[in-house]
């Protein structure tokens, strides 16, 4: 039997759409450098807000309000960082079940903030009723994700809109998991600051950005030259923001028909799976949930063997996160649902794409049951 | 021969000697697969994790070799299987052998486990030792390399482990080791190989046993004089036999410990090397594991300690289920708590574990 690769971790990265390499490295001739007053430096000027104009009107912003970054990483950084370094001590919220970005971030910041970290029901949707009592007159940012990067389960933003109306308090959205699978308005979602990236988008890694409110002050972290109107210094990386642009375009464009692939995918998988009498639980609520992904715990088995074996059968998956020596420690965002079980050492991730095939899903099932029924021997 | 339809898993420890094993292996056409086991998380007390390097180390070789690479973490198993077992034999007085216990109940129990529900056939280390089958079953065989010979740490795995091993380097010196590693260009090929125990590493070890267990200073007796020759640190830091850290002075030396009385706290130590009271002529043994079936009474030769020359003795074994082991010739600084264990020529027959020490009939009560 031939083995075929089946990669069905599209939550940790994508492939890039090789279309969008192709646009970006037939524009390459144009170099300049768009701080350059010369005309070089205008026409690569002009690339580069076009690019900007495209993603603001994507996202329902307005151009200025856009700032270019290596990636969610730093978007994140620059958003949590900018707004403590105005306040004098402020008092800032997030969850338990950030992105490592986000939540190691925050406590970074103990000794400059109060931070409050909001739990999680069983179901994957943070506390709101926590979040209403921890609300303080001090509060300066809360900094929740669109839909969290393990589960898939998409956070109450309007309700948390809600909450925070007639408050100071600024709302940052880490959006990285829900472009494209999603509507992404900042004006509908109430935003004041908003991170994305391009490789979850079949764009390019080490380009995002952070949307910024044009009514929100932010001190910059990467001091240097006037670019990104001095929210963020250094040449900017005009192919790959063209890259972005271009992926978002597309991603927005086709997300319907993408989002309902997966959405199929995803129902294929588990009728399936429970065909072929492989016990697995969903974590978290499948129905609140993005269209790609779902968190699966399955009892009989740690995901670190799991993991292998199916990497054995060339089926590529993840479970929260690796440490240095390629161990996995257990999921901080299942224990925040479950608390400290062995289901968050017993939980693997399945994020889906379009480009995936139904054959694919009957392949990772035939695989699960093949270990299950070897273990269970 | 085509090997390709059989998988070996290595245990990869991003040392020079499994880096090595993988590359034979490899060579030979077995369908092989590198496998890092995590067994102590030393980032918590100390905040630098020693296993991120050696596991970019295995990440270099398996991918020079060309052979896909994982982890595997076995941190709850070795401290409750291993290091548990360790800290309760330090209460005890007694000097615990813990690579003999990782053996059994880790490399050779949850790691082999773990390799055979990925499908694997056999399981493969660098040790240096040998397994052969045959019509009467597995044998183990001392590696090739007297030096290196590492059977005594193996002594108590059984038939059915070792039914699934394989050892490489068995039959290959540990210089001829190191040129293959060199020839093959391997990243580990100049790595230092390591020392003592696996998580205590470089580190200090009375200091490592001062985290887990209270260290209760006493006195220090002459055994032979009854003379008080100082203050000892606490009678879990010291062995049978040792010379070095007693902090003796003066006349009458060098002193050794001899034994040590866990109920008034005292240490005893005695002059010179040769001294009777660090001799013995039989001892009592339990946890029996045998290789090689053998009977209720032979003579072999047995290894006391790690790079011991063989003594001959006579295996008796007891109604209660124990070992006796009488000596042909006295035996100096036999340790309750290490391994003795048996050859006959080549082979390992097995082991146990060295519970009481006698001198003629009398037992020498001090020295667990």
């Amino acid at each position: 039997m031939i083995k075929v690769a089946i990669y069905a971790d599209y939550a940790a990265t994508t492939p890039v759409d090789k279309e969008i390499l192709k646009k970006v490295i037939d524009s390459a001739d144009v170099f300049g450098n768009p701080s350059s007053i010369h005309k070089f430096g205008k026409q690569a000027k002009a690339i580069l807000e076009k690019s900007r104009r495209d993603v603001a009107s994507l996202l329902n912003a307005s151009p200025a309000e856009i700032i270019f970054t290596s990636g969610a990483t730093e978007a994140n950084n620059m958003a949590i960082r900018g707004v403590v370094a105005r306040h004098h001590r402020p008092h800032i919220i997030t969850t338990e079940i950030e992105h490592a970005s986000v939540l190691n971030t925050f406590k970074s910041l103990s000794a400059e903030a109060d931070v409050t970290y909001l739990p999680t029901h069983e179901n994957g949707v943070i506390d709101t009723g926590v979040l209403k009592s921890a609300l303080r007159e001090d509060t300066a940012l809360v900094s929740i994700m669109l839909v969290n990067n393990e589960t898939g389960v998409m956070q109450p933003i309007y309700e948390i809109r809600e909450i925070l109306a007639g408050h100071d308090a600024l709302l940052h959205i880490d959006a990285v998991q829900a472009f494209g699978h999603m509507a992404v308005d900042v004006k509908d979602l109430g935003a004041d600051l908003l991170s994305l990236s391009a490789h979850k988008l079949y764009g390019p890694k080490g380009i995002g950005l952070l949307y910024k409110s044009k009514d929100v002050r932010l001190d910059p972290m990467i001091t240097g030259g006037s670019q990104e109107r001095d929210a963020r210094g250094g040449t900017e990386n005009g192919l790959w923001i063209q890259a972005m642009a271009e992926a978002m375009k597309r991603a927005s464009d086709e997300s319907t028909r993408r989002s309902l692939k997966e959405m199929q995918l995803k129902e294929r998988f588990l009728n399936t799976l429970t065909m072929a009498e492989v016990p697995f639980e969903v974590n978290g609520d499948v129905n609140q949930s993005a269209s790609h992904i779902i968190n699966l715990h399955f009892p009989w088995s740690q995901a670190e063997f799991l993991l292998t074996a199916l990497d054995m059968a060339d089926i590529y998956l993840s479970a929260g996160s690796a440490c240095h020596a390629g161990t996995l420690e257990p999921s901080h965002v299942l224990e925040s649902m479950y608390g400290k079980t062995e289901r968050s050492t017993k939980s693997i991730r399945f994020s889906f794409s379009y480009l995936m095939a139904d054959e694919d899903i009957e392949h990772i099932v035939e695989a699960l049951k093949e270990i299950y029924e070897r273990l269970m021997k | 021969m085509d090997n390709s339809n059989i998988t070996v898993v290595v245990g990869m420890s991003g040392g020079v000697d499994s880096s090595v094993t993988a590359k034979l292996l490899k060579d030979q056409g077995y369908n092989t697969i590198g496998i890092f086991m995590k067994n102590w998380d030393d980032t918590d007390e100390f905040g630098v994790c020693t296993a991120t390097d050696d596991y970019e180390d295995v990440r270099l070789v398996a991918e020079e070799i060309g052979i896909p690479y994982y982890s595997v973490n076995f941190e709850k198993e070795y401290y409750d299987r291993v290091f548990q077992y360790f800290l309760d034999e330090y209460k005890k007085g007694r000097t615990p052998n813990p690579d003999v216990m990782c053996n059994k109940e880790i490399k050779f129990k949850a790691f082999l486990d773990h390799a055979m529900k990925l499908g694997a056939d056999y399981v493969a280390t660098g040790h240096y030792a040998r397994v052969t089958h045959d019509e009467n079953g597995t044998s183990m065989l001392r590696g090739v390399d007297r030096n290196k010979d590492q059977t005594y740490f193996l002594n108590q795995l059984s038939q059915e482990q070792l039914s699934r091993v394989m050892f490489p380097l068995g039959h290959m010196d540990k210089t001829e080791v190191r040129k293959l590693a060199h020839e093959y260009d391997l990243a580990t090929k100049d790595k230092k190989d390591s020392t003592g125990i696996c998580f205590i590493g470089e580190r200090d070890f009375k200091e490592f046993l001062s985290g887990y267990l209270p260290a209760n200073p006493g006195r220090m007796i002459n055994m032979d004089t009854g003379e008080d020759k100082g203050q000892h640190d606490g009678l879990m830091y010291y062995t049978i036999g040792q010379r070095q850290g007693l902090g003796i002075g003066g006349d009458g030396g060098p002193y050794f410990v001899a034994g040590k009385n866990l109920e008034t706290n005292e240490l005893y130590v005695v002059s010179g090397y040769h001294n009777e009271a660090l001799y013995s002529s039989s001892l009592e043994a339990s946890d029996i594991n045998f290789i090689t079936e053998v009977p209720d009474h032979f003579e072999c030769t047995a290894k006391f300690r790690y790079r011991q020359e063989d003594e001959p003795v006579t295996v008796t074994r007891m109604d209660d289920g124990r070992l006796h082991v009488e000596f042909k010739d006295a035996a100096r600084a036999i340790t309750p708590g290490q391994a003795v264990v048996f050859y006959d020529d080549e082979v390992c027959l097995g082991g146990a574990t060295i519970d009481r020490v006698f001198k003629e009939a009398r037992e020498l009560e001090y020295l667990g």
